[in-house]
This record gives C-alpha cells, structure tokens and sequence, in this order.
C-alpha cells in the first residue's frame, strides 16, 4: 500500500513534468487496471475507470505476446491517432504509467517526461 | 489484491466471474448492469466476438458506499471461457480479490465444469495464490432447464464435483431471468469486504 506521503509525491512528479508539459491525461494505475492517480489538464474529458481496465488488458496482452517471441518487454508502447496518442510505459514489476496527448505536443518530448516521471515515481516508492 | 489509496481514501476490489464456455458469466454482468444502472457511472465494457463470445473480459465498475471512511468500488469482471482462451484468462486474474465460479448445470458439461476449476485452481497458483484462500462463491446456472426437458445435474451431483472440499457459499441461479444473480454478487461482496477489513484503517 502506498503511504499518503508517497501519493502526495506522484501527484506532484505527474503535475510537474506531464501535465504542465502541455499533455492531457495522465493514469498512474496497477497491473490490475486499479487506478492509482489520475491527472489531467481540464481540456477534454474521459471515463478514466474503463480506460484503465482495458489499458490493463492491453498492456497484459502485449507483454505475453513478448514473452511468446523470447522478448522480456517491449519497452515502448505507443498508439497513434488522428488527433490523440496514447503513451505506455511501465513502471515496475506491479505499476503502469499511461500518458495521452495531443498532436501539439511530440512524442520526443513525451518520452522524455515520462522517463523523467517514471525515474521520480520509483524513487518515491523505493524510498518507505 | 485490493487497490487502497489512503490518499483519496478510496478501495477498489476485484471480483472475477470465473467458468467454462457459455456458463452465463457475461448474463450475470449483464443483468447487474440493468438492474443497478443508477449506481453505474460509466458503460459496460465487453470485449467479445462477433458471436457474442467474451474474447478478454467484460468490465463493470460500481460504487457500493463507504466502509470506514472509504468509498468502495467493487470492479466485476468475466474471463472469457472457451477453452483457447486460459492464456487470456489469466491475466484477467491477475490482482483478484474474489471469484464466482458460473458451472452450467446442463449434463452435458459435467467435465467442463471441473476442467475449468481445476485450471482455475493452476492460473491462480502462476500468481501464487490459493483457491483455498481466496473469497469464493459457486453459482449452478441455468437452473431454468429443468423446466425445458433438458437433463441437469442435480445440486447434490455439483457439490460434489466442485464443491466438496472447498466448501464455498453456494446458488442455484438463472441468470437469463436474474434468478440469485444478487444473491451471489452481494455473498462475494461480503466476502471479500470481509477479507480486506483489516487493511483499511
Ligand atoms: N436457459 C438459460 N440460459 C442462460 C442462462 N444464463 C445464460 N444463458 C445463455 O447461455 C448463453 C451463454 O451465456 P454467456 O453469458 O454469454 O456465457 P459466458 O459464460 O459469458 O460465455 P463465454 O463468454 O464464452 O465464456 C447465452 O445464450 C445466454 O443467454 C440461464 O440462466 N438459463
Ligand atoms: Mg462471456
């Protein structure tokens, strides 16, 4: 379980580096698709609930695909549309970051503040 | 495992409707769905077939009020039990706090039945949990047979086929007609509310 100190400081690594980056939904959720924190920029809306189920599944089924063709992980895990994107990245062995934003933001820099987050959030959790 | 975030002093359960193909595990959902719409915020998920057989899971999410300042959200899910499918089975079980195991009553799927608990029993083991230990409730669907010709299991044949030595909570259901779908939903909900107590606080 994580401690309310812990929470407070995922909050504020996902506020800094994601959302105030311009991106617009931010599900910091476990493996079992419970959502943990969530954040976005007020823009546009989403039933984080559901999304959070099926991004589970998703990330679950890709990653036993991987598993089937000898690869650990795959580490980037990207959809693109016309409009959003939809960013995963794995935190660790029990945890998911789903980024998704816009086309006015690149994915360079999505990928670069996701590991900026991700290297915070495991910092945070490692230290009890 | 239970989801609790004593930040938005929120708890967010699990409970996955397990059993052979074509049991009634989506009719379930599907019934709840309708019955408690108003405490339903968002829409059912179905993942499924074009001939409306569950490819990954179903998904409905409700609020069940607060237990010790907590506002609880059991989230039901089903596998999808066609036998090609454990590999996609299993991860829905992954973090599982309860299970409702659907067995179809008809005769004819006798094997069925506990092929699909015994494999439930391995799929948990990959994520070292015990069936044992887990909250559990056994649901004998399609009871409405009987009145339509077709040979079924009588209940005493079922519990001991699946119910012997793990000693679950146990329903006759319908759930085409809703018959103990609630029942069955609101003894799993206790049951695992009852097994998490202790870690809320
Ligand atoms: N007579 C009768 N039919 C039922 C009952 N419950 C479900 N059915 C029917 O059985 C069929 C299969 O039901 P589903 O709920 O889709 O079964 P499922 O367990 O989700 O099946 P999979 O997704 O393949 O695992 C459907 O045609 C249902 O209408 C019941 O209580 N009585
Ligand atoms: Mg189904």
């Amino acid at each position: 379980m994580f401690t309310q100190s812990q929470l407070d400081a995922v909050d504020s690594a996902i506020i800094a580096h994601l959302i105030e980056s311009g991106v617009d939904h931010v599900i910091f959720m476990d493996m079992a698709g419970n959502t943990i924190a969530k954040h976005h920029n007020g823009k546009s809306r989403l039933d984080a609930t559901a999304f959070a189920a099926l991004a589970a599944g998703n990330f679950a089924a890709v990653d036993a695909m991987a598993k089937l063709v000898g690869e650990s992980e795959f580490s980037l895990l990207f959809h693109k549309g016309e409009k959003s994107s939809i960013h995963f990245s794995k935190v660790n062995e029990d945890t998911l970051l789903i980024t998704m934003f816009n086309k006015d933001i690149s994915l360079g820099l999505v990928r670069l503040k996701v590991a900026e987050t991700v290297n915070d959030i495991n910092h945070i959790l490692d230290a009890k | 495992m239970a989801l609790i975030n004593v930040k938005t002093r929120e708890v967010q359960i699990k409970i996955v409707y397990y059993g052979p193909g074509r049991g009634g595990k989506t009719t379930n959902l599907e019934y709840i769905n309708t019955k408690y719409r108003d405490q339903i915020k968002t829409e059912m998920v179905s993942l499924k077939t074009q001939d409306d057989r569950t490819l990954f899971f179903d998904f409905l999410p409700f609020d069940v009020g607060q237990i010790k300042g907590f506002d609880v959200t059991i989230q039901l899910y089903t596998v999808p039990g066609q036998v090609k499918y454990n590999a996609t089975r299993r991860l829905v079980l992954r973090g599982v706090d309860g299970i409702v195991f659907v067995a179809d009553v008809q005769k004819e799927q006798r094997r069925k039945n506990i092929e699909s608990l015994n494999q439930l029993y391995e799929n948990l083991e990959t994520y070292s949990l015990d069936l044992f230990k887990l909250p559990l409730v056994m649901q004998y669907n399609k009871i409405d047979l009987k009145n339509s010709g077709i040979e079924i299991l009588p209940t005493q044949i079922l519990q001991k086929d699946l119910n012997s030595v793990l000693k679950a909570p146990a329903f006759e259901a319908s759930a085409v007609s809703g018959g103990n779908v609630i029942p069955t939903l609101k003894k799993i909900i206790t049951l695992t509310l009852s097994s998490i107590q202790d870690q809320l606080f």
